[in-house]
């Protein structure tokens, strides 16, 4: 089992005959991942490594069958359209691996979701990739990077950075150990899933048997999942790390959203909210994977 | 995260019928007297700065009389306030004030919300989450659904069950539906109206602003005429200003830039010019510097995948900070973007600036996407220069305190060969 993606989900890829659709796709069917289509207004009738492309989801659907996930290269600015169009042609789950997606379009696109009963993942998001089934977006980069880097095995892996999504996986796989799915939430201000929002989905998945969190300064995200745990709705070990200790507050970090205010989101504050949960904070990131191995061990 | 002026906040806020004290902005000492003359009475003068704590720091006086409002403003103009230069005033009549609120509409990313939240405090100038929980009688908080938009009746109804005199809750929810229909028109993450005032001749002003938009919507606001639409909760730097312009006519993935430390602290020595490539990572590097007693001059990362153009630019932005002592690259992520791109931008940004630098320290940490072809490009393309390259690879990502040792290290060398050991 994995969360969310497996080698089962049926594939659609907005904007698929763009530079990033095409490279990535590319990537994905390498990988293993079920495209059945794409869609480019406008390109219909053309084809992109051999997947029939549309000019609508609806078409798309009406040619190939059901589709249960859509990943979206479309620029930030258009993204609403091709979101709204997926979510009224019945798709409940939706990766945004695209960036600078203006916040009221992004919020939009999740009050819709919600009524929908809809999965968004990102904005701002790399993807996920559930390692020897899937991927959906473009972490890992490269078939043979992703296939060196990524194992099937228990750990789930959430992250609010891209690169670090990779890395902690890499690491889990160093220590023999392999991931059911590992998922970037983006970096943007407002993103659909979140920690609270996933680690219910790998409470019920029977493959995962711990948690790796990688968190950081900003945002109430880390603070927010302590409630699941309070309430019982995550019962499994979780293994934390946050970085960011040295930020300085009211300068933005890279990342949109990872920005101290006030003196709120700061790291302290976030490793005091988790340890006070009983999740395991380490005080490095080298850390991470050798403690779930402890904990998986025992 | 970029925030506007209060003048420019209330200009906005009076375009779309909040009440705000009659005034204008000025930025010249003449100009001042001229506004304080056709007001006719007695004026404040508002220095016009991107920091809060105004007041205190001496940024806003009050006048009696033009040829007063002339001189105060002749102090403040071009006058240093929390590290911001006053550029432009803002001269308005003075206020008779009754009572003070808070209002604010700000976007919450919170997992059960996801939405902007409007609140309204009867009291003003306080930590409105403070009293929400020490008072809750006392505030008012409504989440707004962005599809069905604002209901002047539902804000009348969440009003009149909090402590508010019952003849304020019309006039002040017209204040609250049009701050909400502020906030998505201008695409703010935050505006905050602090306080909201009832003067002694019963109106409501809004007498400060904060309005802060979000960077990815500021296309669509041509007409607000940003320098640099980004983070400014800090005065920007010649070099940030220069940086944004790499960012704002290539949209292929990301190259961000923040100036730490002035020119001035960072030519007295112990300063590193960092530059990250990928988020998180990028932030575990800082942190590691940071904690070897290095101080960092900037922040930097490129990610996304940018093309070696971009990376140069941003390089050269890097290596213009005069003073630095070396120049740290370091990623310590299994990167998904073509490293090898990075790889060129450098190439070309050390050769160009790097040339005559003996022993510099350049100490570069990257893996992943083509981590290999990216190692060999930089090393080979570099190896005919003075500096001191070490790059790092895979087995390094979880090594930074040994990086920030190597880097250290190599500085204390370059110091000693600059006959400063």
């Amino acid at each position: 089992m994995a969360i969310i993606l497996d080698e089962n989900t049926r594939v659609l890829i907005q904007g698929i005959t763009g530079r990033e659709g095409q490279a990535r796709s590319r990537f994905m069917l390498e990988y293993g991942t079920k495209v059945v289509a794409g869609v480019t207004p406008g390109r219909g009738g053309t084809e992109v490594w051999h997947i029939p492309v549309y000019n609508t989801v609806k078409e798309a659907i009406e040619n190939r069958g059901p589709i249960d996930l859509t990943v979206t290269f479309v620029p930030g600015p258009l993204v609403k359209d091709a979101v709204f169009e997926a979510l009224n042609a019945g798709i409940e789950k939706v990766v945004m691996p695209v960036e600078r997606v203006p916040v009221y379009d992004a919020l939009e696109i999740i009050a819709y979701a919600r009524r929908k009963g809809a999965t968004i993942i990102g904005p701002g998001s790399l993807g996920l990739i559930s390692p020897e089934k899937a991927v959906a977006g473009w972490i890992g980069g490269t078939e043979e990077l992703a296939k060196e880097v990524f194992r099937a095995g228990p750990v789930g892996v959430l992250s609010r950075s891209g690169g670090q999504t990779t890395t902690v996986c890499w690491a889990i796989t160093r220590e023999g150990l392999g991931v059911s799915t590992a998922i970037h939430v983006g970096s943007e201000p407002v993103v659909g899933i979140t920690f609270a929002e996933a680690l219910p989905l790998f409470e019920k998945d029977n493959e995962t048997q711990a948690v790796v969190l990688f968190g950081e300064i900003g945002g109430t995200a880390e603070e927010d999942s302590t409630e699941l745990i309070k309430s019982g709705k995550f019962t499994k070990p979780l293994v934390a790390y946050i970085a960011g200790a040295s930020a300085q507050s009211g300068i933005r970090y890279s990342h949109a959203s990872a920005i101290i205010e006030g003196g709120k989101g700061d790291a302290q504050s976030k490793i005091k909210a988790l340890s006070g949960v009983g999740v395991q904070v380490v005080s490095s990131p080298k850390d991470l994977a050798p403690t779930v191995k402890r904990i998986l061990k025992r | 995260m970029v925030r506007l002026y209060e003048y420019q906040g209330k200009e906005i806020l009076k375009k779309e019928g909040i009440p705000v004290p009659s005034g204008g902005v000025a930025s010249s000492p003449e100009e001042v007297k001229m506004l304080a003359e056709k007001l006719g009475k007695p004026v404040v003068i508002k220095s016009q700065i991107l920091a809060t704590g105004r007041f205190k720091a001496g940024g806003i006086k009050f006048a009696n009389s033009p040829q007063e409002a002339r001189s105060l403003a002749n102090e403040l103009l071009d006058s240093e306030i929390k590290g911001f230069k006053v550029e432009k005033v803002r001269v308005e009549e003075q206020i008779d004030i009754v009572k003070e609120f808070y209002c604010s509409v700000i976007i919450v990313s919170s997992y059960k919300i996801k939405a902007p939240v409007l609140m309204f405090c009867t009291e003003g100038g306080v930590d409105v989450e403070e009293v929400a929980t020490s008072h809750p009688e006392k505030v008012m908080s409504m989440s707004i659904d962005v599809l069905e938009g604002i209901k002047k009746e539902n804000v009348q109804g969440a009003l009149s069950k909090i402590d508010l005199d019952s003849q304020l809750v019309e006039p002040i929810s017209d204040v609250l539906f049009r701050l909400y229909n502020v906030a998505r028109k201008y695409d703010a993450l935050t505006v905050e109206i602090n306080p909201l005032v009832l003067t002694r001749d019963g109106k409501i002003l809004a007498v400060d602003c904060r309005f802060i938009i979000d960077d990815s919507s500021t296309t669509r606001h041509p007409e607000l005429e940003f320098e640099v639409p980004r983070d400014t909760s800090k005065p920007l730097t010649e070099l940030d200003k220069i940086a944004w312009k790499i960012e704002e006519n290539d949209y292929r993935g990301v190259a961000y830039f923040m100036q730490l430390a002035s020119i001035d602290e960072i030519k007295k020595g112990g300063y590193v010019g960092f530059h990250g490539m990928g988020g998180g990572g990028a932030m575990l590097g800082a942190d590691a510097l940071t904690r070897h007693g290095m101080k960092i001059a900037n922040y930097a990362d490129s990610s996304g995948n940018p093309p070696a153009s971009k990376v140069y630019r941003l390089a050269k932005v890097i290596l213009s900070l005069p003073g630095i002592e070396a120049y740290v690259a370091c990623s310590p992520n299994i990167a998904s973007q073509e490293m090898w791109h990075t790889a060129r931008g450098l190439v070309k940004a050390f050769r160009e600036d790097l040339k005559d630098k003996l022993g510099f320290p350049v100490v570069v940490l990257w893996a992943g996407n083509k981590e290999h072809e990216a190692t060999q490009i930089l090393t080979e393309w570099c190896k005919d220069l003075p500096i001191k390259l070490e790059v790092y690879g895979r087995d390094y990502i979880y090594e930074l305190d040994f990086i920030a040792r190597r880097v250290r290290s190599l500085i204390d060398e370059y110091r000693k060969i600059r006959g400063e050991g």
